[in-house]
């Protein structure tokens, strides 16, 4: 999923505050990393290089590691996400009863990839594995809420509520 | 003292349908009806039947609503729990007899179910220690703290023949032996495994939400046995309800000194940590998941050395998986031979499987080892929906395969279904029928182990690539039959090459469906045809002119302007210009348009 951020970094002294907070707190805990990060991704909503640089210089490790650590996961995001997150699910069960249509068809109508943001930052959208909702298939999420037993003509107006 | 219950399921598949607004309804219209002294309303874990969400249970009766709908909550209130009438309408209509409603318990969905990982689960109020308690919770703890030294609860465990309900079978005691002898005292580490990442599963979270308390019980149980006084608990972040749940019980249990230092005052301590995973499938690997919890990414290490001898922290270390931790204190509690009773020659117990897919209920069974898949799928599944036919059942997930029909009464146990070309797996069972392309799928799950694979080992990384590339090839059109010899042979170089399970395992769904279904990429190589109407790039879409009545709907449909007509005459489909989109066939109302 090769989505590039076209939106300069625009974190504030608020939230770098909050970080360098949270790495203090957490930074001796051995295997600590991930915690950070997750923590970070929930101030900033995403990892920029800036974010990982502090987390970097804060923690005493290169940056390497931690970019690498940050692109090894599928939770992570390096880029922004829209104002609506979309998420379909993708996992077996879904996919048999046809949620592949479903994620092709939001790609039609957004005019963006798997993993992108729309150009006016409302939607970005993202396959996942499993929300274990198998019983609603196929199902996606918009920020919390959840859709199930979708087809794909019914897209437009679920949309339609987030417009 | 309550005079009803009345049971709101909170798990992931009934909140997913709204089951919380119910829930908030329910206790609003009980107060406004003047009953909130007499009927209680519990929120509870999973009940197994998540087609049907939301849904709630009155006790004492056991009456079975489903899909319940905010408006019928004052009918509901003031007939049932004020009067005492049910209102049957609204009531699961599999529990409907003329002699009345029968209670739940009673339909086929789980009259062949045996419930000892999900005992508790849609039973108690999961975020009240107390209600734990209530069902026998921390006794087992407590037994084995005062009356059992570490051999003998290991004993207990190896008698019991417990293996490993996370996917490889492995006998649990043995495991717990091993981490208990090969390194004498020190620091030792008892892990969890609730990283569920086989899509289609959820059996680990159903527990952890409906349960969560036997997880920690479990694992301090463990932790005696091997010498270990910390406990890690590596869980999915797309769980968050489970997550909730299981801080709350963590926090209860330490206020109740069942974790933290000197537990029942016998001098042992143990403490739980929790552990957020950040989607990798890979990290359901056990080595894979130490190296993630030691903050790094999370890639597989080789063995040996075992964990049992250098884990986490290159300490000895168990890792077990939820649903195994879930059956230890009921065998502490029953006795080893209590639990081997059940199951088949080398697999005792039970196991739960996560039913999705083509069948009508989907859901959650736990079901005796050895039960046959017929069972499953047409008893307690309830069959396949729409009258479409069973083409196969997928265990295992992307590591395991596809079980075709003629394995229908094949007793599910370890060893079976690897006979079969498939594997338990942790429990995901995704029922297909004859829609689905069996290509299609194998080429759905190479998708998703190239994506997963962490890319340490050239066979993995590179090899599930070329396959996927083949099979991609295979569903347009393109391959040859000698490019089925060469998918063949590469399957078998990357299952004897790759460094861990995922590798491993990863080219099974191609190889099961090859064996059972080589039919279907025979008709995709030779006859450039996808027999279940699938895969795009073979199909064509073509109009009937006998029952096409020229109503011109599937021509203002086209995106592509590859239908043309005049109005009451036949109309024709471009096949060049057509995209394949299949909106016109879903328009007609005359069903003129046929794709193959």
């Amino acid at each position: 999923m090769g989505s590039k951020s076209t939106v300069p970094f625009h974190g504030t002294k608020e939230q770098e505050a909050q970080l360098r907070a949270v790495i203090a707190e957490l930074k001796d805990d051995r295997g600590s990393l991930m915690p950070i990060l997750q923590k970070a991704q929930d101030i900033y909503g995403y990892l920029p290089i800036e974010v990982q640089t502090i987390v970097a210089d804060e923690c005493g490790i290169p940056l390497e590691k931690v970019y690498g650590v940050a692109t090894f996961y599928s939770q992570f995001s390096l880029y922004p996400k829209g104002k609506y997150k979309i998420s379909v699910c993708l996992g077996t069960a879904c996919y048999v009863k046809g949620s592949g249509d479903i994620y092709n068809k939001l790609q039609e109508l957004l005019g963006i990839e798997g993993g992108q943001c729309t150009a006016d930052g409302k939607f970005s959208l993202d396959a996942c594995r499993c929300i274990g909702a198998c019983g609603l298939a196929p199902v996606m999420t918009i920020n919390d809420d959840v859709y199930g037993r979708l087809t794909a003509d019914e897209i437009a107006d679920v949309l339609a509520k987030y417009e | 003292m309550y005079r009803s219950h009345v049971l709101v399921c909170g798990g992931t598949g009934c909140t997913s349908s709204g089951s919380q607004q119910i829930f908030d309804l329910l206790k609003e219209e009980i107060a406004k009806n003047g009953l909130s002294e007499e009927v209680s309303v519990v929120q509870t874990g999973c009940h197994g039947l998540c087609a049907l969400g939301p849904i709630m249970i009155v006790y004492p009766e056991a009456t079975f609503y489903s899909m319940v709908k905010p408006e019928y909550i004052p009918e509901i209130v003031s007939e049932h729990l004020l009067k005492g009438r049910v209102v049957t309408k609204y009531v699961y209509q599999d529990t409907v007899t003329e002699e009345g409603v029968k209670p739940l318990i009673d339909t086929d969905f789980y009259k062949k179910q045996h419930r000892i990982a999900l005992r508790n689960c849609g039973v108690i109020n999961p975020e009240n220690i107390e209600e734990y308690i209530g069902t026998r919770g921390y006794e087992a703890l407590g037994k084995v703290l005062t009356e059992m030294t570490p051999d003998d609860v290991i004993k207990c465990i190896l008698d019991s023949g417990l293996r490993g309900r996370g996917g490889g079978g492995f006998p649990t005691g043995r495991k717990w032996q091993l981490a208990k002898d090969l390194v004498k005292g020190g620091q030792k580490y008892v892990c969890c495994n609730a990283d569920e990442g086989d899509p289609g599963a959820f059996m680990d979270r159903s527990v952890l939400e409906g349960d969560p308390h036997v997880v920690l019980e479990a694992m301090a149980i463990a932790g005696y046995a091997i010498g270990a006084n910390q406990g890690y608990i590596y869980v999915r972040a797309e769980y968050p309800i489970a997550v909730d749940r299981l801080n709350i019980a963590i926090k209860q249990a330490r206020e109740y000194g069942l974790l933290g230092k000197n537990i029942f005052d016998t001098g042992f301590d143990f403490d739980i940590e929790l552990r957020l995973g950040a989607g990798a499938f890979v990290c359901g690997e056990e080595t894979a998941l130490m190296t993630s919890i030691e903050g790094n990414r999370g890639e597989p290490r080789p063995r040996p050395p075992f964990p049992a001898e250098k884990g986490l922290f290159e300490k000895p270390t168990i890792l077990n998986n939820v649903e195994t931790y879930a059956n230890i204190p009921q065998i502490i509690l029953n006795g080893a031979e209590w639990f081997a009773s059940m199951g088949t020659e080398k697999s005792k117990g039970t196991k739960v499987f996560a039913l999705g897919g083509k069948i009508k209920n989907t859901g959650l069974v736990e079901i005796p080892m050895g039960t046959t898949l017929r069972e499953v799928v047409e008893e307690i599944g309830g069959g396949i929906p729409n009258g479409k036919k069973f083409k196969a059942a997928q265990t295992g997930g992307p590591s395991g395969g596809c079980i075709p029909a003629s394995h229908f009464d094949v007793p599910i146990d370890y060893d079976n279904l690897i006979a079969i070309g498939s594997m338990m797996g942790s429990g995901g069972l995704i029922v297909m029928d004859e829609d689905n392309c069996m290509v299609d799928i194998a080429k759905f799950f190479l998708e998703f182990t190239v994506d997963e694979s962490c890319g340490k080992c050239t066979p993995c990384r590179i090899g599930t690539k070329r396959l996927y590339e083949m099979l991609d090839k295979i569903t347009k059109g393109q391959a040859t039959l000698e490019d089925l010899d060469k998918l063949e042979e590469l399957c078998y170089y990357i299952k004897e090459n790759s460094l861990c399970g995922l590798g491993q395992t990863a080219p099974n769904p191609v190889l099961s469906t090859l064996r059972y279904f080589k039919d279907e990429y025979i008709a995709h190589v030779v006859d450039k045809r996808c027999p279940a109407g699938v895969c795009k790039d073979l199909l064509s879409f073509s109009i009937d002119p006998a029952k096409c009545k020229g109503c011109t709907l599937c021509a203002r449909q086209c995106p592509a302007g590859a239908i043309s007509g005049t109005v009451k005459e036949p109309h024709v489909i471009d096949t060049n210009k057509c995209v394949k989109c299949g909106a016109c066939m879903e328009k007609c109302k005359f069903g003129a348009i046929s794709k193959k």
